[in-house]
């Protein structure tokens, strides 16, 4: 070899392919959109989209589907984060699909989660995107593991695992017909050690509550319920303050902390390194139901 | 000025297993993750479970990689699933495709983007149909590097002259087909030798484990030497910030894209393809940031000192080693689609971030994988055939032939009325 190669890191790598894929959207689609949770994942995602469009405007808007049960701290980050970029952020909320009775819960305090399906796709209808970028990632879980980065839903929002286009090389196809949309998720190949590097190497800002603070909870089961007005103790439980911070962030009844006293980004990226627990293991309250929760939430339109 | 560059970290290398479950290569990849300690206790404790309900006496690593419902049911791999571990100095991304000869295509598509594949040998069953054409896959799919498991070599008491017969046996293969940098490694998956660890069993093997191979291979194509010295960009969206308040943008254009070969330097003369005008670079940036080079597989921004006619589609190189530009080509091509190739019809092919309508010309044989025999002028092509095939274009692309840069010499096609990505194809 004649000359010394310079090799990208991994994190440089990773942050090429997704912004190459963010531009094949901005390139294909017609109406696309970027999901934004204020979540950690969505927050590098926005990082990625100033590197790969500025100094134009996003070529999309920014979209939060709203459960209702989100943390504070997290939608008043959201909407400053939003307004610091200057791009326009479109918030639907679940409370206005349980309005028109498209959303009917079984009961008042049951998870949100997987109804926002419902919300998502009419707010897809309403806007008529065509493509949704969404921040999941292959090792969250294992029917991710078999995800295309750009999946396709059908005009019901369906995602059929065994039917799914060819993905080649770097040759993505975003082709749809009218009703039919697109999903994309440009940090695929990213794992939650990935993300926490990147937020540190980019000097990311996040929402306190990934962070270790004291917080009232119970202890239940093998894990830790926070305590809110949504998730009260139940009898005979003894509320307690404990260290603990959050490696996920969604809707709160089925969110839970770690305890953990890290309180920066270089003790969470120690930690995540020597975890010995997965995401979704220790802090999703939902996926514990079956093996194959996640793979029949996708097939209804989850992202 | 930024320089991305470190030496600490040794970035990313994605990698293939070819195999089928009888190989051993769920419990190779389940070993791999687990020696690495990239499996989790939540992980771990699922796993005992689910072996404990399906009667299965100690942990079974393979159940790690068996992802879809659909496919626990059946008890099989239908899909290509991406798997991750780190070793602190590289990250990984494992493309593990099913071994089975009707998913031909599952393996092309985790190859399209391998830059080393691990190919698996049941030391006890040797070198299989199967085996020749996994080699063969590798060998059309331009994968760099290959390894050679021969796995199992606890069911042949770690015999050094079973790993030595099976070496020349595939050497030979190799040859025939024309696949080069191979290299053998004798493992057991299931008792974790020469893996990570070297173990105890096999002390007359000298050479790396697998992984010490891994930690060492070339990454992103690397070792073909035209890769850095031939600048190409194909350009996925121009930047025109205009409607912005600053008037200092008024002006500004951007070529934005992932350079897919080669290096691109401020003062480097280059030439857009197809319109063949050129101009000089003034700025290689990345949000904003300027750099002071661009280089293959990074997403960049690239200004130009003329205001030239350029658009997404188009391609950016050096004027003296530019690719050509032709509406005719040659190419192999898998089959992907349930519906046979129709050569009445009109495809969508896609190539870098350019599509242009083509038509199947010809179709001079088809690749008996298998035998490798070439069958001459066959009918239909069906899903997971390879083939030969002459392209007619609408409009010209810019390319190289597949062999000498993978990033402008592969390209899709796509049914333009169910939208479906039905070929792969690599040019001549």
């Amino acid at each position: 070899m004649t000359q010394t190669v310079p090799t990208l890191s991994h994190l440089d790598w990773l942050e090429a392919e997704a912004i190459q894929i963010m531009r094949e959207v901005a390139g294909q689609c017609e109406r696309p959109a970027l999901l934004f949770s204020g979540g950690k994942d969505s927050i590098c995602m926005l990082r990625i989209a100033e590197k790969a469009f500025r100094p134009a405007k996003f070529p999309f808007p920014l979209v939060h589907i709203d459960t209702g049960h989100n943390y504070p701290e997290v939608i008043d980050f959201r909407d400053r984060r939003a307004a610091e970029l200057g791009e326009r952020l479109v918030v639907r909320s679940l409370e206005d699909s349980m309005k028109r009775g498209t959303i009917v819960l079984k009961s008042p305090d049951e998870s949100r989660n997987r109804h926002q399906s419902v919300t998502l796709l009419e707010t897809i209808a309403e806007f008529e995107f065509d493509c949704l970028i969404g921040g999941a990632r292959r090792d969250e879980e294992k029917a991710r593991a078999k995800e295309r980065i750009f999946s396709f839903r059908d005009d019901f929002g369906q995602w059929d695992p065994k039917n799914q286009r060819p993905e080649l090389w770097d040759l993505y196809n975003a082709r749809v017909h009218k009703g039919e949309h697109m999903r994309a998720f440009p940090i695929s190949n990213w794992t939650e050690l990935d993300v926490w590097q990147y937020i540190e190497r980019e000097k990311l800002e996040l929402p306190s509550i990934y962070f270790a603070h004291t917080r009232p909870i119970v202890r239940r089961g093998n894990g830790i319920v926070p305590i809110t007005d949504l998730t009260p103790a139940k009898a005979g439980e003894e509320i307690i303050d404990l260290q603990v911070r959050f490696r996920t962030v969604g809707d709160i009844s089925c969110t839970a902390p770690v305890e953990s006293d890290a309180d920066n980004i270089e003790k969470i990226i120690a930690e995540t390194a020597g975890t010995t627990i997965s995401e979704r293991g220790a802090t999703r309250l939902d996926d514990q139901a079956s093996e194959a929760a996640m793979e029949q939430r996708k097939k209804e339109g989850y992202f | 000025m930024t320089s991305q560059h470190t030496t600490e970290d040794h970035g990313l290398l994605r990698f293939l297993t070819c195999g089928s479950v009888d190989d051993g290569k769920s419990t190779l990849i389940g070993r791999l993750l687990f020696d690495t300690k990239a499996i989790l206790v939540d992980t771990l404790t699922n796993l005992e479970r689910t072996s404990q309900r399906r009667g299965l006496s100690s942990v079974d690593l393979s159940l790690l990689t068996d992802g879809l419902q659909a496919e626990r049911e059946q008890g099989i791999t239908i899909d290509v699933a991406y798997r991750y571990f780190s070793t602190g100095t590289r990250k990984y991304i494992i493309a593990d495709a099913p071994g089975h000869e009707q998913y031909t295509r599952n393996m092309v598509t985790a190859a399209s983007t391998a830059d080393l594949a691990i190919i698996l040998v049941d030391a006890r069953r040797g070198i299989l149909t199967q085996t020749r054409r996994h080699a063969k896959v590798c060998q059309l799919m331009g994968i760099p590097q290959v390894v050679v498991a021969i796995n199992k070599m606890d069911l042949v008491n770690y015999d050094p002259q079973v790993f030595a017969k099976l070496q020349e046996e595939f050497a030979d293969v190799a040859a025939t087909i024309g696949l080069e940098s191979v290299r053998y490694v004798p493992m057991s998956a299931l008792e974790g030798d020469m893996i990570v660890d070297r173990g105890d069993a096999m002390r007359w093997y000298e050479g790396p484990t697998l992984l010490e191979i891994l930690e060492s291979a070339g990454t992103s194509h690397s070792e073909t030497p035209t890769h850095h010295e031939v600048f190409r960009m194909p350009v996925q969206l121009v930047c025109r910030p205009q409607d912005s308040a600053n008037p200092e943008l008024h002006d500004y254009r951007g070529f934005m894209g992932r350079i897919s070969s080669g290096m691109v330097r401020p003062g480097d003369e280059v030439v857009a393809l197809p319109s063949g005008q050129r101009s000089t670079v003034t700025h290689v940036e990345i949000g904003g940031v300027d750099l002071n080079e661009g280089v293959a597989e990074q997403s960049v921004t690239i200004r130009l000192a003329d205001e030239i006619d350029i658009s997404r589609g188009d391609m950016l190189a050096h004027p003296d080693t530019a690719p050509q530009v032709v509406k005719e080509a040659q190419a192999m091509v898998c089959w992907l689609s349930e519906t046979p190739l129709d050569r009445a019809r009109t495809y969508a092919l896609r190539q870098t971030t350019r599509t242009v309508k083509t038509k199947i010309a010809d179709i001079p044989f088809r690749l008996d994988i298998n035998t490798l025999a070439e069958d001459a002028t066959p009918a239909q092509l069906q899903m997971n055939d390879i083939a030969r095939i002459n392209l007619r274009l609408a409009q010209p692309i810019c390319c190289d032939a597949y062999a000498q840069n993978r990033g402008t010499g592969a390209f899709i096609l796509i049914d333009e009325a169910t939208n479906n990505t039905v070929g792969a194809g690599m040019l001549l």
